[in-house]
């Protein structure tokens, strides 16, 4: 039978920490009926949207950020959609599996970077740009240097991320589905290009209410009968997971997970701050009329995001006592370097996976796993609608055209840039099949936290700052956060086999957005250019429509 | 934008300089608390894991780990309530009130 080892790190990587978690020889699984006709319901219903929305899709305010007619609401649960990846519902449910209390560590740390984006970010952002927080950091600034560094930002952040999750996508549907890994890749590919390039961000945005409504309540399910079948008693689940459990009640308090006070405080930063620069999650505030409705949309995305993550707690622990060892239908024994050992069926990140099988029988397990596809494609979409308007709307029209692109022009580049991401995240996906890429989600976490989110906050609080300062300090962090990442041990280590790390850290956020914030500060302190002066003046009126909104609807973009 | 004037004008009034402060004070207030209790909980987990590793009463599975990691949960998910109410509340209603005291219509 083929093997291949699969890495589904919950979202972001901590490979090594995560590795015995979260990764594991697997199979191809026999073609699961129920499944494929689910998923073939929800394909079908997403492609009716995109024709709905492709006749609705006329201009780039209706590309980029579906004419900004999306509620608060509606935008929350898209929020919640495009942040929620699979490997965030399998990997962490699978993590809690195996480790019990440490896959909540991960759970929290995605949740904390909301509340931040909401305080910080969210309402200034909305009053200030129209399609990409590019144009927020650049707002006052000499458009070609800012903007440049800012498109580059969102489309290292989207390739790093695009190309951790069609590999994930690819092994994850082989193994729900016994689709072949190839063909896996292909179907991603096309249906997020058919969704964007047609449906542009209207289309996107419902794929994406869509899934977080099956996720969210597919786990409700799940984690009620758990909780049904221990009388609704969390202490009773508590209890008969750690008799299970091989380290017993163990499994109820931090493990190794986070040894290294420096590391864990690092990986915090990156997550926290990380969050309020993911170019994608940013765009998504574009697409609400306001600042009242971008603030609710937090809210509603907060709750969603936290609950989701109770619930994998829940799905965890329901794994742990329900699918167990001494039942053939979930575990099987394997030789493993000649050693026969009792393994998962289809490896760790799977026990979500059984415990729908558990708790639903087959029809239910058909439904999680194509809830587990939706996923996919519905954060691809966002990440592909956001590197395309980086290039179309950033680059293009902004530095390449000086802003005098037509909007026929620049929607043609940003339908072309679609096809490119299309094609491009196939071919990365299927020369990446055998690497481990469970890297890239967390160098897209540092980037953003190290180079997107510091040039934002200072362009946006801060009246000292100038052209040339956002322009150093951002490449700075950037620089800095890839450099280390390469030096550190989840690269040079695990992925180029050197004997020891040159940076002994796996998060390198606690240097490098330091960094950046000094560096902004410094060049901006000691810049005495003409162009210094019109940046620090032009603040005042930036300060007054960040603050109320005035000039949104009819200001520049 | 409308002219630099009315930009001087609604920085000058006094109600909107009343929401501005109150916004920036509550916006601040919440992430320090946001960061401390996070930092806090993290804190915990790398320095000091055997406080985690304590059941909350003795025989009982439930740590106060899983207690701890709840909070932070909800405390995420109230603190982003109370923020939203705020502003979209009060200082919203501050906002309209400065720029209809300027008496110019600013969009």
């Amino acid at each position: 039978m083929k093997k291949r080892t699969i890495l589904l790190t919950p979202f972001f990587a901590a490979p090594t920490l995560a590795a015995d978690a979260v990764s594991g020889a697997i199979e191809k699984q026999p073609i699961n009926v129920a499944a494929i006709v689910m998923f073939f319901l929800f394909v079908a219903a997403t492609l009716a949207i995109t024709w709905w929305a492709s006749k609705r899709s006329k201009t780039t305010h209706d590309f980029y950020t579906a004419g900004s007619g999306i509620t608060g609401f509606q935008n929350g649960l898209a929020i919640a959609g495009d942040f929620m990846s699979a490997a965030s519902f399998l990997g962490i449910s699978a993590m809690v599996f195996t480790r019990g209390y440490d896959g909540l560590i991960y759970s929290i740390g995605f949740l904390v970077g909301w509340p931040i984006v909401l305080f910080l970010i969210a309402e200034r952002l909305r009053n200030l740009g129209r399609f990409t927080f590019a144009e927020v950091t650049s707002y006052r600034f000499a458009q070609t240097p800012v903007r440049s560094f800012a498109a580059t930002g969102t489309l290292i952040v989207v390739l790093l991320y695009l190309i951790a999750q069609v590999v994930g996508a690819g092994k994850l549907i082989q193994l729900l589905f016994g689709l072949n890994y190839h063909f896996a890749v292909f179907l991603v590919g096309t249906l997020m290009v058919l969704y964007v390039l047609f449906g542009g961000m209207l289309a996107t945005t419902w794929v994406q209410i869509i899934k977080a409504v099956l996720l969210i309540s597919g786990s409700t399910f799940m984690a009620l009968m758990v909780l049904k079948s221990v009388g609704f008693s969390p202490q009773e689940l508590f209890r008969r997971a750690s008799e299970i459990h091989d380290t017993g009640s163990r499994i109820m308090a931090p493990g190794g997970l986070v040894s290294n006070p420096v590391d864990a405080i690092s990986l915090g930063l990156a997550l926290m701050f990380g969050t309020a620069g993911l170019p994608h999650i940013l765009m998504r505030f574009f697409t609400v009329p306001d600042a009242r409705e971008a603030r609710k949309s937090v809210l509603v995305a907060t709750g969603c995001i936290g609950y989701f993550y109770i619930l994998t707690f829940v799905i965890g622990f329901g794994a742990i006592m329900l699918v167990t060892r001494d039942n053939p239908h979930f575990f099987h024994q394997v030789i493993h370097d000649g050693k026969s050992v009792i393994e998962l069926i289809g490896g760790a990140n799977m026990a979500a996976v059984h415990l729908a099988d558990a708790v639903g029988g087959s029809v239910f397990l058909g439904f999680i796993s194509a809830v587990a596809f939706a996923t996919i494609l519905a954060v691809v979409a966002g990440l592909t609608l956001s590197g395309a308007s980086a290039v179309s709307h950033d680059l293009y029209a902004s530095v390449l055209k000086k802003g005098e692109a037509s909007q026929k022009e620049e929607l043609r580049v940003s339908r072309a840039t679609v096809l490119i991401l299309g094609v491009l995240a196939i071919i990365l996906g299927i020369l990446f099949e055998h690497q481990n890429v469970a890297f890239m989600v967390g160098l897209a976490f540092a980037v953003a936290a190290s180079a997107n989110f510091p040039i934002l906050l200072l362009a946006m609080y801060w009246e000292g700052l100038t052209t040339r300062g956002a322009v150093a300090g951002g490449w700075a962090g950037l620089l800095s956060a890839v450099v280390l990442i390469l030096f550190g041990p989840t690269v040079w280590v695990a992925v180029l086999d050197h004997e020891s790390a040159l940076f002994p850290y796996k998060n390198p956020a606690l240097f490098s957005m330091p960094l950046a914030f000094i560096v902004a500060w410094l060049v901006s302190k000691t810049d005495r250019c003409k162009r210094a002066g019109i940046d620090r003046d032009a603040f005042e009126a930036q300060y007054l429509r960040a603050m109320t909104g005035i000039g949104t609807k009819t200001g520049k973009s | 934008m409308s002219t630099t004037s009315n930009v001087h004008r609604l920085l000058e009034n006094a109600t909107f300089q009343r929401m501005a402060a109150r916004k920036s004070r509550l916006s601040l207030f919440c992430t320090i608390l946001m960061l401390i209790v996070y930092f806090g909980y993290i804190g915990i987990i790398a320095w000091a894991p055997q406080l985690f590793s304590t059941p909350v009463s003795p025989g009982e599975t439930t740590t106060w780990g899983i207690y701890s990691g709840l909070f932070v949960i909800l405390f995420s998910i109230a603190i982003t309530g109370v923020y939203v109410h705020k502003a979209n509340g009060e200082f919203d209603r501050l906002t309209r009130e400065a720029i209809s005291e300027i008496g110019e219509d600013l969009s």
